[in-house]
């Protein structure tokens, strides 16, 4: 079983997404996304400074077999990225919702309407059901 | 949309929580069952069991067979004795690869082939399409079962569920009418994994009893199920080509480097010969070489390659080797660009990223196995 926390909110493409503070947004990949991918060996973190667009890619997360994008769940600019990732992409299988956190984004525009276009914890789990 | 094939333990994989399948070229097949990591491991360190039921048997057999064969393969037949096999290639008049496959000397007058699951059919016509004298050629691939366990631990884990010497039995050897866990098969030491290991083939019916048989005797040993992707990773690994990848209709052997299994000089006439005599005396104007990422990045088939500012080749195979933890690949360049510490570009989603030729096979297993491996 994946799984969902509660008070995050979730796209389609198995993104998480949180309010850091103000226009702040931290994001991630779900623990369904890190269990479908399976041992993730490598990431392409977005490019500090980056503007971004929601549900366009700004990186990739690669397994053994597999690339995948990165999308992002939110539009902003990239403030931070999570440099732990590089030598460790397995924080990514092993706390998706900690540690394996992407980056984070400052939202152009209102928090709210960003957030409130993503998927609930109930909706999500739906998804992946 | 064609129903996709099982082989006949696909019920026991339900046992497992975290298998995936996935569709292999129109099989239903487990590409893991805990984890490409854990299975690949257990391969190199104990044991894996991997069902591999998919690919194709062909019998052969009459007077004519050795001839048959003989002209239809790259490889010397006639230095087979009865219980031995040998790794060879099909190939088109022009070089091109049909198949890569392995050939089991029955008897004098009687084969099997062991063909590609994806080009049974393929190569089922074009050997029919040549066959001479009182040849019959059977495709026994339904009712065949294969299970490969492979891996530093094979040879205890099989000797405690048969009486035969497998001990004693040489790379590339095999014994027809073993028997395994109280079941007839045909055991041999061949393998797609860089290790010590034994392929096992059965009656179809047979292999569920003998898959939980094996696991169950080698538990204490570490033996686990493995899955296509641990053996892709594995064979990658121990430079092993995979048609598709780093053979096919427009890769010669020759580039492919599998050149020592395409015997110019035996007697008589092969499909193929004049074609890749022509390039072995012209030189070969490409090569398969191993490649090492420099920057950041892992290359992986299809990816193109660039030196001096042009193409000069792709990436066949690649991944982050789970044994060595280097992001490598496997790339048919211009010859130009084959020295080792050759400079070279990946091309990985739109950026070209830096690489260097390096020695492949990236693994060798260190302890020799089985009698004819000593020398």
């Amino acid at each position: 079983m994946s799984e969902v926390r509660e008070h995050l909110v979730y796209s389609e493409e198995h993104e998480w997404a949180e309010t850091v503070e103000g226009q702040v947004v931290r994001v991630g990949i779900t623990d369904y996304a890190q269990s479908q991918l399976g041992d993730i060996v490598f990431v392409e973190l977005p490019e500090l400074g980056a503007s971004v667009l929601a549900g366009d890619s700004m990186g990739s997360i690669e397994s053994v077999k597999t690339v995948s994008e990165l999308y992002s769940p939110v539009s902003g600019k990239v403030l931070k990225v999570n440099g732990d990732l590089i030598d460790q992409p397995e924080l990514l299988n092993g706390e998706p919702y900690e540690g394996g956190w992407i980056a984070e984004v400052e939202v152009e525009g209102s928090v709210e309407e960003a957030l409130g276009k993503l998927l609930s914890a109930t909706k999500y789990q739906t998804l992946i059901e | 949309m064609t129903e996709l094939r099982r082989t006949p333990l696909y019920p026991l994989y339900a046992g497992y929580p975290a298998v995936r399948c996935i569709d292999f070229g129109g099989w239903e097949l487990p590409v893991q069952f805990y984890g490409i990591q854990r299975e690949h491991d257990a391969v190199r360190g104990q044991a894996g069991l991997f069902d591999v039921s998919h690919m194709g048997e062909f019998r052969v057999t009459g007077q004519y067979a050795e001839a048959f064969l003989q002209r239809m393969t790259t490889n010397d037949v006639s230095r087979l004795s009865a219980g031995q096999a040998q790794y060879t290639l099909l190939c088109y008049p022009d070089g091109g690869v049909v198949d890569d496959l392995l050939v089991y000397k029955l008897s004098q007058d009687q084969y099997m082939l062991v063909v590609n699951a994806s080009n049974i059919d393929k190569d089922f016509t074009w050997l029919s399409e040549h066959l001479i004298g009182d040849v019959v050629l059977e495709n026994h691939s339904e009712q065949t079962a294969l299970l490969a366990l492979q891996g530093p631990a094979a040879a205890q884990i099989l000797a405690r569920v048969t009486a035969e010497p497998i001990d004693k039995l040489a790379p590339f050897h095999f014994l027809d009418q073993a028997e395994v866990c109280g079941r007839k098969a045909l055991v041999s030491r061949t393998g797609y994994t860089g290790e010590d290991g034994f392929e096992i083939y059965l009656d179809s019916g047979d292999a569920p009893h003998v898959w939980r048989e094996l696991l169950r005797a080698g538990e204490t040993d570490g033996l686990i199920p493995t899955g296509l992707g641990a053996r892709d990773t594995l064979r990658f690994e121990a430079k092993l080509p995979l048609y598709g990848q780093e053979l096919s209709k427009d890769i010669s052997p020759l580039e492919a480097g599998v050149g020592m299994f395409v015997k110019l000089a035996k007697e008589g006439d092969f499909i193929g010969r004049e074609a890749l005599e022509r390039q072995k005396q012209a030189g070969l104007p490409r090569k398969l070489v191993g490649i090492e990422m420099v920057d950041r990045g892992i290359p992986r088939s299809h990816y193109p390659v660039f030196a001096d500012g042009r193409q000069v080749g792709e990436v066949t195979t690649g991944t982050q080797s789970p044994t060595l933890k280097r992001n490598l690949g496997l790339a048919l360049l211009d010859i130009a660009y084959t020295e080792l510490d050759t400079e070279v570009w990946v091309e990985i989603r739109g950026k070209q990223l830096k690489a260097a030729v390096v020695k492949a096979p990236f693994y060798k297993k260190t302890q020799t196995t089985g009698e004819g491996a000593k020398p």
